[in-house]
């Protein structure tokens, strides 16, 4: 193709587009220049596209659903969004943060040092052992800025990370942006007694150690977990621990629900577990500790020769965090860590809330006929709907049945909830198809209005 | 283990020995080979980790880092105060990934007029963290390994290593300055492309030129046959435009911002880029936006969801009650886009007599809030090392923190390792400083010229 008859084809195009107007709309050129268009739009598309880390990569579930259930009419339990208040301190440290000149500036890149200051107090407590504040921990946008940074930092091509199913949904695209293959694991149900409880999905070791090989450089650890509400317990961790050592391997920790464990539960840092601290980057977050999922501001922690490799990410990738949020963040851990040993600290007190509503919750699905896993920690419920048999046959697309449940239940019932194969590799979608997700850190209103779809629900099965 | 391609026989066997050896010493195990990926080779060092934490270790009067020492306006802070402690206590909670609706709303219908595009606020806008993760998500989107992308010199740093995190390499073309009219001080306009040297450095493998204007650090603000030259060159090469307009309000002497995307065959191949930080004085808010075609914006979002997915929602809020009360006030002499300029314009004119008055000779800005100053007549305070590694000025710098207690910027952090050396004589001043700063700058140069001189 002359690079003659191209650069005349484009430099006609552009002319047109201005008489035309405004939108791009690449299909509206007068059809004598067809001929010039079709090459120049090749042209322009090819040079246009995307690079190829991002292939692939575009489709999301929170965006489709979270469109949806934006409707007031439909009674929310789907995204993981609180709409409980945060703690009034809280809130009142940012509007006392704003006010003050310095603080709407820039501050230091890799967190503000009050922050990082009262961060490193807080789990040097909890870890017993000494944390830098300044090489030790980087404050992120979010635990998701915490991963992505992690991933950026320590994983790329050539290398593989496995991921355990069902899983946070971002975790797979990560690992593929970075270049990297992810390689699946599934929790699997082992029927244990009577009650569905989240401690009845479990690894299976030997499965485990056959996904571990040279190539593996980590594996992404999530408790408590989303979407199940498993805690894992010393004995598991132990044994992601030994293959970790075992094989040189990195242990990613999402640990972001650390606080929501119920009783029965303690959540156990696998970083504190011998040999753990030096491969383990462990993630935070401000939005699930203290109810303000908008803030977004979470951190990583871990030893500096790993730090510093997210640190060199941040500052190459945004730079630095928000200064009055970072602030407002330090004044409330100030205020909780000096009663951490009290049960009033809001770390205890909001764990102790949300259980109350984890029991409200599983009964009312409970008395539709539904057998709700009941989670040991965190703020989600999955719950197997393939009993309640509805009948989907007239929904035609080609989507698990989970999906087309969730799309039906919002339509039909203004309920939604997230589909669970969202939380899946291509592989496990039939494993786990059956299940729903449902989020319970909601308001008693919400949770009335729930109430009274389920309630309704029932009476129609009956 | 092999974990890179250079690695020698030697070395694997070493390595797989030592981690063999690991799994039996619980508590000291580290790990036994390089953990960091190799796309970071190279990109650790950081002018701004490093001088922040000089002005921050002494006692200095700041002019380095480019942040405003006094408050951002009332109306935007009680905006944020009111988003935080209002009824509406969802505005602490996740927001729309792409963008706070009601702020990607008034951006559409701001920007629309000035870009005289009908931007659609769902598909042409994307609200980043700050300008600095729009800049990110360009590279990431739209850069491949094998693709070249244009960088004017001087420029803001994080291009640099962005092009090469994304796998590119970047191409430099400096701006030359020429010498002003006799008895005129240089200005930023005098630092010019030349044609024919830009049409140069475009190849068929150049996938983007990035774009600042007004430039950090020289201040340059491109006039429209600028603009032009360069909207022709990408057009004919069918290359995208990356164009860095934080400081847009910022332009003195009556000059006018000029956005590329505006121009004939731009607005399809350009991502513009904003910032709240430098538009209301709240560097520390971190909310910046992307204007640009659909068919290159949802690349961005891809990018955009895989990396942060959500920007705060409170400063979103608060940018969005800023923009629709300028939105209001529009070219009016109430109008803080108005207000800022003619402050900072005097800023300006009282710090270039403050050098002056000292010896420096200062480069006056058409805009930003960046001087750069000449300091060939101070380089006998700090000898030169031509065999030091370290650029003149950054050396002249730290000597400068350290014993005059005066803080700025090293100007051949703005330029490639090829470029350094050849600018290593000038300095960054950060005008956008309230009057006690900027004073006691002025009575710092005052001593330090009085001292030069002798009693």
């Amino acid at each position: 193709m002359g690079r003659g008859a191209r650069v005349e084809g484009m430099l006609f195009v552009p002319q047109r587009f201005l008489c035309l107007g405004i939108r791009t709309q690449l299909l509206k050129t007068v059809s004598s220049l067809r001929s010039f268009r079709f090459s120049a739009l090749a042209t322009m598309a090819s040079k246009h596209k995307n690079a190829k880390r991002i292939e692939g990569l575009d489709s999301n579930v929170w965006v489709e659903f979270t469109k949806v259930a934006a409707d007031p009419s439909i009674v929310n339990l789907g995204q993981g969004l609180p709409d409980i208040s945060p703690p009034s301190y809280v809130k009142e440290e940012l509007a006392k943060a704003a006010a003050v000149d310095r603080l709407n500036q820039y501050t230091r890149g890799f967190g503000h040092p009050a922050l990082v200051k009262v961060l490193s107090q807080v789990y040097e407590k909890i870890c017993g052992r000494k944390i830098d504040p300044y090489t030790d921990i980087l404050v992120t946008v979010g635990g998701y800025g915490s991963l992505f940074s992690a991933m950026q930092a320590l994983i790329e091509e050539g290398d593989e990370v496995i991921i355990i199913e069902p899983f946070y949904d971002c975790y797979e695209p990560m690992v593929k942006m970075a270049g990297a293959k992810p390689v699946f694991i599934p929790l699997r149900y082992k029927k244990a007694g009577n009650s569905a409880s989240s401690a009845d999905w479990v690894l299976d070791p030997t499965e485990l150690a056959s996904k571990f090989n040279s190539k593996t450089k980590a594996i992404i650890l999530n408790t408590p977990h989303n979407p199940i509400g498993k805690v894992y317990t010393k004995e598991e961790l132990q044994l992601i621990a030994d293959l970790c050592i075992k094989h040189d391997s990195l242990c990613i920790s999402d640990e972001v629900y650390e606080w929501l464990v119920y009783t029965g539960n303690k959540h156990i840092k696998i970083a504190t577990l011998p040999g753990m601290w030096e491969r383990t980057v462990t993630i935070g977050s401000a939005g699930k500790t203290y109810s303000v999922t908008g803030w977004k501001l979470g951190w990583s922690i871990g030893p500096q020769h790993l730090i510093k490799h997210l640190q060199v990410v941040q500052q190459n990738t945004l730079y630095t965090c928000s200064t009055p949020l970072q602030e407002a963040l330090a004044q409330a851990f100030l205020i909780d860590f000096k009663r951490m040993d009290d049960p009033d600290c809001y770390f205890y007190s909001l764990s102790r809330e949300l259980e109350g509503k984890r029991n409200r919750m599983a009964q009312l699905l409970q008395e539709v006929g539904l057998k709700p896993v009941i989670p040991e920690g965190g703020y989600f419920m999955i719950v197997d709907v393939s009993a309640l048999d509805v009948d989907l046959s007239d929904m035609v697309e080609d989507r698990p049945y989970d999906y087309k449940f969730v799309t039906w239940m919002i339509k039909s019932k203004k309920l939604s909830a997230i589909p669970l194969t969202a939380f899946c590799g291509l592989e496990t979608k039939e494993q786990f198809e059956k299940y729903i997700r449902f989020c319970f850190i909601k308001q008693d209103s919400t949770l009335d209005a729930a109430e009274m779809i389920l309630k309704k629900w029932s009476k129609q099965i009956a | 283990m092999l974990r890179r391609a250079g690695l020698s026989l030697g070395q694997f066997l070493w390595r797989r020995k030592s981690s063999a050896e690991f799994s039996c010493s619980f508590g000291k195990a580290k790990m036994s080979r390089p953990v960091q990926a190799q796309k970071l080779e190279g990109l650790d060092k950081n002018v701004w980790v490093e001088f922040v934490k000089l002005a921050a270790t002494y006692p200095t009067v700041n002019l380095g880092q480019g942040f405003p020492d006094f408050s951002p306006p009332d109306f935007v802070k009680e905006a944020f105060v009111k988003a935080v402690s209002g009824e509406n206590a969802m505005l602490h909670q996740y927001t729309r990934v792409f963008g706070h609706p009601a702020l990607v709303t008034i951006l559409a219908r701001f920007f629309g007029k000035l870009l005289g595009q009908d931007i659609d606020s769902l598909t042409n806008v994307m609200v980043t963290v700050g300008a600095y993760e729009a800049l990110f998500c360009c590279f990431q989107a739209l850069v491949d390994s094998g693709d070249e992308v244009i960088i004017i010199e001087p420029y803001f740093d994080c291009y640099e290593p962005m092009v090469k995190m994304a796998g590119g390499t970047p191409v430099f073309i400096p701006l030359r300055p020429k010498t002003p009219a006799p008895g005129k001080l240089m200005s930023s306009g005098d630092w010019q492309l030349d044609p024919a040297e830009l049409a140069s450095k475009f190849t068929r493998r150049t996938k983007a030129i990035v774009l600042n204007s007004p430039n950090n650090p020289l201040g340059k603000v491109f006039s429209k046959k600028e603009m032009e030259l360069i909207a022709d060159l990408c057009v004919k090469h069918d290359v995208l435009c990356f164009s860095d307009e934080v400081y847009e309000w910022l332009v003195y002497d009556g000059k006018k911002h000029i956005r590329i995307a505006s121009l004939p065959g731009m607005w399809d191949r350009t991502i513009t880029i904003g910032s709240a930080g430098k538009t209301f004085s709240a560097t520390g808010w971190k909310v910046g936006w992307t204007f640009g075609p659909d068919h290159l914006l949802k690349h961005l979002r891809t990018v955009h969801q895989n990396c942060v997915y959500h920007c705060p929602t409170a400063a979103q809020e608060a940018v969005a009650q800023g923009f629709q009360r300028e939105f209001e006030r529009y070219g009016k002499p109430e109008s803080y886009f108005v207000q800022l300029p003619q402050e900072l314009q005097q800023k300006r004119d009282r710090l270039v007599q403050s050098l002056l008055a000292v010896g420096m000779k200062p480069i006056i800005p058409e805009g930003t809030y960046f001087l750069i100053a000449d300091l060939s007549d101070f380089k006998a305070e700090v000898p030169d090392l031509p065999d030091c590694e370290e650029p003149y000025d950054s050396r002249f710098i730290k000597w400068m923190i350290k014993n005059k207690g005066l803080a700025a910027i090293p100007v051949s952090a703005f330029y490639s390792t090829a470029q350094k050396r050849n600018f290593d004589h000038l300095i960054r001043f950060c005008f956008v400083k309230e009057e006690a700063t900027l004073k006691a700058a002025e009575d710092i140069l005052q001593q330090w010229k009085l001292k030069k001189t002798g009693p």
